[in-house]
């Protein structure tokens, strides 16, 4: 049967156009105004003026540390503790279908009203983490307003609202290994732990392998829940590429804006594809 | 025996009360705030108001001229327009990208799989829209919605397609069927599963977006209502007692599709995600 025949090009078509128009070209020209001084209708060519700029002006390079380090942290911490949510989840306790429905929810709620609950929830004075804190003996700390800290704080809500996707993705894996693999290690005498360090954890690895990159890439990408919670401050302490985007965007350097995009595509380049390369190259062993 | 079962019981306890503490106390802080007086609210408590104030819901849809209705009808139709055009042009490429094996589709297919990792190249779209006279429009902001989320899409569309046997297809095309009539007549209606799928999280995905209605769609005529939260927020600084009653009014949609799609929004996410 001819294939070329029976499945026309033209159903391509559509998508393929959009797709074109408003994401392929747009990134196709970026690599050109990344060199100018742009302001939409005129364009001045600088070279690589505007990489080192970013490169060299402390308030632009912090967004590059910071968004490694929330990209590396988010993803760390969704593995890890989305693991242990889904075996205790898939453990057979009674309650576990609602327990999965109530993880799972925040993340249908909008990233920017997770932003605002958080952000009161992190109130230095009244916030409701402190009274908590404080009631147990503990002295409070002004999460967001803390230069050290105020990073770590957006990388905290970030896993409550994302782990449930890593959890639910492992759920999946966890419920295809076949039992007979638990059983026959029963037989040979494994513990509970050795079970899990033995049969869980080899055989949901592509469900590990798909967690760790969506969790890396969006990690790289993420900006609406910095944006909400601290606008990038105090100072440019939680700056991230994408924040510095936005910010440089609406201050008009739109050249200096569209460098901190290429950025972006060239992190994820450097990053994302060699390590989903990787990944799928042990997952065929 | 009995010592499992003790374990288990401990297990329900303590997830019970675990997930009690991490996930629902929050959503529990949102409501008591919503519905308290504005002097109360500002001190962020958690406890319940004697008194509560629905009132605060009936304020915050008439502030800013009715601002927020103007938003919901925005949204609603960003989203209905943008999931319509994408199960037009993603079921259509994600056949024949799932039936034809040669150079062509693989290329295609390595270009939109990128597209799920690679973030959009924001100033140049603005710059195309400009010269296309559709950024700030209705329809443009479709548009970008659409383009962004043909990958995952198409994705969906051709995992699915992959469980439909072939034979029917052959059968029709023999009998001289025309290729359009036969993805509408039997391909289409064979894709029924995927494309509730596709519509529900798409649905959820474009609602919940603040990143290009931010960019592509800037003005007050043209707010939508993640947007509208985000302004809400400079302006009530000092009532949280509104700004919660937005924030759950925003919610609330999510948690009914919630309810009632919970299965098909589960297994739509783990599908999209492990095939990409």
């Amino acid at each position: 049967m001819d294939k070329k025949k029976m499945y026309s090009n033209w159903f391509l078509v559509p998508a393929l156009t959009l797709f074109t128009i408003f994401f392929i070209l747009p990134m196709i020209i970026s690599f050109f105004f990344s060199m100018t001084v742009w302001n939409f209708t005129d364009f001045k060519f600088v070279g690589f003026d505007n990489f080192k700029l970013f490169f060299s002006e402390n308030s632009l390079n912090i967004g590059i540390k910071n968004t490694l380090l929330y990209a590396v942290l988010t993803c760390g911490l969704k593995v890890v503790l989305a693991l242990l949510i889904a075996v205790f989840l898939t453990s057979g306790i009674k309650s576990k279908n609602i327990l999965r429905s109530v993880v799972f929810f925040p993340n249908l709620v909008s990233t920017i009203a997770i932003g605002v609950t958080f952000k009161a929830l992190m109130h230095p004075s009244k916030g409701l983490i402190n009274k908590v804190l404080e009631f147990v003996g503990i002295p409070g700390a002004d999460w967001l307003g803390n230069t050290k800290l105020a990073l770590f704080s957006i990388i905290g809500t970030d896993v409550w609202k994302g782990v449930s996707i890593a959890t639910v993705i492992y759920i999946a894996g966890i419920q295809s290994i076949d039992r007979v693999y638990y059983e026959a290690a029963s037989i040979d005498g494994a513990n509970g732990w050795k079970r899990f360090w033995n049969v869980t954890i080899p055989l949901c690895r592509p469900a590990m392998n798909s967690v760790i990159l969506l969790a890396f890439i969006g990690g790289l990408r993420s900006f609406d829940l910095i944006w909400a919670m601290t606008g990038g401050g105090p100072g440019f302490a939680t700056d991230v590429m994408a924040s510095i985007v936005y910010k440089q965007y609406a201050a008009g350097f739109y050249g200096l804006s569209t460098a901190g995009n290429v950025i972006m595509f060239l992190l994820i380049a450097v990053l994302a594809f060699p390590l989903q390369k990787y990944l799928l190259s042990r997952e065929v062993d | 025996m009995k010592k499992k079962k003790k374990c288990i019981l401990l297990g329900d306890v303590f997830g019970i009360l675990g997930v009690f503490l991490i996930f629902v106390i929050p959503f529990i802080f949102m409501i008591a705030n919503s519905l308290k007086e504005r002097r109360e609210a500002n001190l962020l408590s958690i406890e319940f108001p004697e008194m509560p104030m629905f009132s605060n819901y009936l304020e915050v849809f008439k502030a800013n001229n009715y601002i927020l209705i103007t938003a919901f009808k925005n949204s609603a139709l960003v989203t209905a327009g943008s999931v319509f055009l994408m199960i037009l042009t993603c079921s259509m490429a994600g056949h024949v990208l799932s039936r034809r094996k040669d150079r062509l589709t693989g290329c295609i297919n390595m270009v939109v799989l990128s597209g799920l990792m690679v973030p959009p190249a924001i100033m140049p779209t603005i710059w195309l829209m400009q010269g296309l006279h559709i950024y700030k429009t209705m329809h443009g902001m479709i548009l970008i919605e659409v383009a962004l989320q043909i990958p995952f899409t198409i994705l969906l569309y051709r995992g699915f397609m992959a469980t439909i046997p072939v034979e029917m297809e052959e059968a029709g095309y023999m009998d001289g069927c025309s290729r359009l009539k036969m993805f509408s007549r039997i391909v289409f209606p064979l894709l029924k599963p995927v494309t509730a799928t596709v519509i529900i999280l798409n649905a959820v995905t474009v609602f919940n977006d603040f990143t290009n209605p931010l960019y592509f769609l800037p003005g007050t005529k043209n707010a939508t209502v993640q947007l509208t939260l985000y302004n809400f927020m400079g302006q009530y600084s000092s009532s949280y007692n509104l700004l919660f009653a937005d924030v759950i009014i925003i919610t609330v949609p999510m948690l009914i599709l919630f309810i009632i799609f919970n299965k098909k929004i589960v297994d739509g996410m783990v599908a999209g995600a492990v095939k990409g």
